[in-house]
């Protein structure tokens, strides 16, 4: 890993670097400019420097990294051993990388299942979708989804077919699963990406919403392997399918976990309301609504649309709706048809969770809010008259109609 | 996964006498904890796309905060029982991070460990687990791991399970409660195989799990508040040192530490570009209202 080099010969102590750093990561003294123990080596400094005295370190000699290579996806089921949506658009992700590096894509799902049982039909789709090879490994013992036994079992699978690259979905089970198995093959992992990409070599450039959202961060694992990313759920688009697209389904065993094993004693649905991660229509508010006293009216408007109402971070925070209603990289990402946006400035990490969005509408006072960077269509007012007006517009024209 | 469901019912935690027979070192739980920016607001200046820092203090990640709450909470029901229970909180950061472990243990906890060194310095969250498993293994034997599900600075949530798989320990994450499972005895054995019980949201589930010790429990911050210092506790605190410890101390391979250690760079940050595809509509809000109700309805049809 490349840490932060000045060059004190072409250091002039201007500051500048000090000024963009958001880690305390250097400091000037006596008009030189040092790296301190804060440090996170996230180059911002490079790009600010005038004098270009700032350089990364070369990375060290790496070890051999010829003998990983391919694509990996680490498909997760629900309690009927059926593929989630997110390892669908996984693959449709995959596919895109692998075709671009000329490589193979493979697909591991890790279920539960009654002992003997080789049904393979509820995996052709993930062949239709993109997938070359489709390795299940079924045991009994995975039917409690138990991150340690998965870890251990995606682990050895990892170090037996040496996929250069494995994707997870960001799900409560995929963010125990993927951390346990970075700590196994002491590899990289990144979580929440956004965008991936490959660079010039073929390694793969994990970007996500880093500093508060405030910035995108692109990182990468050049030097070990696999280079191992989450991304959650609705970020990326379900692919299509390709009927008729040939494939193979092996099946694998796995070794027992030697980690002692949790238990379920009781489950029930967290919530009765319906999730905003499918909802069709949303209207999500933020700081610009100003009041709790504004909620009724966007709940009104919401329901006249055909949707719910969501809300950001901030909102959350001040108490005014439930975190099951934030949208966001801390909250539920959401892909509906229409986003209505009302007061909300648009930080990354906001921005992170609307990117399956189709058409984004937003209404905000300050013109250069970055909501208006991913909306369609807008309107600089303010939020609060537009939305009793449209719940009137759309009242009259109900009533009409009626 | 072979051994028998634990079901605590309410039967088994009346009808007992309840005997505790607690033999050797005390239950030992260690709260993991980071220090976090005060804010996580940081803004940018529009013209030169740089971020305007304010300066802003450290504090204690609010989801480790809420860790260490529900820690200090099992450490009284536990003691309640006749188990005697250290409280530990463990951190890896500046010097100054000393201050807010203090602060700590001003709230309760008894003993508190700072990892800092120079070679920890830029530590993704590979090498941050390698480092705070070394930092668990100076604190002696571990019953039980607590720390927040995230921090609101990094917002990976990996620490928790990296630390887990290192010590090959289970794992329950974004713990809204714990408490330990009810038994008949308090001995080591049987509370180490009945373990915890815990409540979280799983996959859209509200679930009670029971973990057996040790093991990792990550905490959501909605768990529980924080409890004000006491009297005694302050001054607690300013008798107590934080011991801190570098990589040599803790006799640290190098080669996993910091920089060195971390698979993971960051090899670019960027500002993200606008697209300026944004139609703005004008007029009253009546007639933003209706241009937008238009809009809706021909998405219908996309």
């Amino acid at each position: 890993m490349a840490a932060i080099r000045i060059d004190q010969d072409l250091c002039i102590g201007c500051g500048l670097c000090v000024r963009v750093c958001a880690n305390d990561g250097v400091k000037v003294e006596s008009r030189r400019a040092s790296i301190t123990e804060n440090c996170i080596a996230c180059g911002l400094c490079i790009d600010a420097c005038p004098k270009g005295a700032l350089s990364r370190e070369a990375s060290h000699a790496s070890a051999d990294l010829s003998a990983w290579s391919g694509m990996m996806v680490v498909a997760q089921t629900d309690k009927s051993a059926t593929p989630l949506p997110v390892a669908y658009e996984l693959v449709g992700a995959a596919r895109d990388l692998a075709h671009e590096r000329g490589c193979s894509l493979r697909v591991l799902v890790v279920s539960g299942s009654q002992p003997g049982c080789q049904c393979t039909g509820g995996y052709a789709p993930l062949i239709d979708a993109g997938a070359d090879e489709v390795l299940v490994v079924k045991d009994p013992a995975f039917a409690i989804p138990d991150g340690a036994a998965i870890g251990q079992a995606v682990a050895q699978v990892i170090e037996q077919l040496k996929p250069e690259a494995v994707l997870f979905g960001a799900t409560d089970l995929g963010r125990e699963v993927a951390p346990r198995v970075a700590r196994e093959l002491s590899c990289g992992l990144t979580a929440d990406c956004t965008q991936l990409a490959l660079d010039q070599e073929g390694l793969l450039l994990q970007t996500r919403p880093a500093f508060g959202g405030n910035l995108l961060a692109t990182i990468a694992s050049p030097a070990t392997r696999p280079q191992m990313a989450t991304v959650r759920p609705g970020v990326f688009s379900r692919p299509e399918p390709q009927k008729g697209r040939c494939g193979t389904i092996y099946h694998l065993t796995a070794a027992p976990s030697s980690v002692p094993g949790i238990q379920v004693l009781s489950e029930e649905p967290a919530s009765s309301g319906a999730s905003i991660a499918d909802a069709e229509v949303l209207v999500v508010v933020g700081r610009g609504i100003r009041d709790k006293k504004a909620l009724p009216t966007m709940e009104r408007l919401a329901a006249l649309l055909g949707g719910q109402v969501a809300c950001t971070r901030p909102v959350v925070e001040a108490g005014w709706m439930g975190h099951e209603s934030q949208v966001g990289q801390t909250g539920v990402s959401v892909a509906p048809r229409v986003l209505v946006s009302m007061g909300v400035s648009g930080a990354i990490q906001h921005l992170a969770g609307i990117s399956g969005a189709k058409t984004v509408i937003a209404v905000n006072e300050d013109p250069d809010a970055p909501i208006f960077s991913v909306a369609q269509a807008g309107a600089v007012a303010d939020c609060r008259q537009v939305a009793d007006e449209w719940v009137k517009f759309l009242e009259e024209a109900a009533a009409h109609s009626a | 996964m072979s051994c028998e469901p634990v079901r605590p019912s309410k039967e088994d935690s009346v009808s007992f006498d309840k005997q505790t027979t607690w033999e050797g070192a005390p239950f030992s739980v260690t709260v993991l904890m980071k220090a976090v920016p005060a804010s996580t607001e940081v803004a940018m200046d529009p013209v030169t796309h740089t971020i305007v820092r304010d300066g802003g203090a450290a504090v204690l990640n609010p989801y480790d905060t809420a860790a260490l709450e529900l820690a200090l909470e099992l450490k009284a029901q536990l003691e309640g029982e006749g188990v005697p229970v250290v409280v530990s909180v463990l951190s890896m950061g500046i010097s100054a991070t000393a201050d807010l472990l203090r602060d700590a243990v001003a709230r309760g906890a008894n003993r508190a460990l700072l990892l800092s060194d120079r070679a920890f310095a830029g530590s993704d969250t590979l090498a941050t687990s390698y480092a705070l498993e070394l930092g668990l293994r100076e604190l002696g034997d571990q019953d039980l791991v607590l720390c927040g599900k995230m921090a609101v600075d990094g917002d990976t949530a990996q620490i928790g399970p990296e630390v887990a798989a290192g010590r090959r320990w289970p794992c329950v994450t974004g713990a809204l409660s714990v408490e330990p499972a009810p038994l008949p005895q308090m001995t080591r054995a049987a509370l180490a195989e009945a373990g915890l019980v815990a409540s979280q949201v799983f996959e859209g589930e509200k679930r009670r799990v029971g973990v057996p010790l040790p093991c990792v429990v990550t905490v959501d911050k909605d768990a529980a508040a924080l409890r004000m210092p006491s009297v005694t506790g302050v001054l607690e605190a300013q008798k107590s040192q934080v011991e801190v410890r570098g990589a040599a101390q803790l006799g640290a391979d190098l080669a996993q530490c910091g920089l060195e250690g971390s698979p993971t760079q960051v090899v670019r940050c960027c500002v993200p570009e606008t697209s300026g595809a944004c139609r703005l509509l004008a007029g009253s809000p009546a007639q933003i209202a209706e241009q937008l109700s238009a809009i809706v309805d021909q998405s219908e049809g996309a």
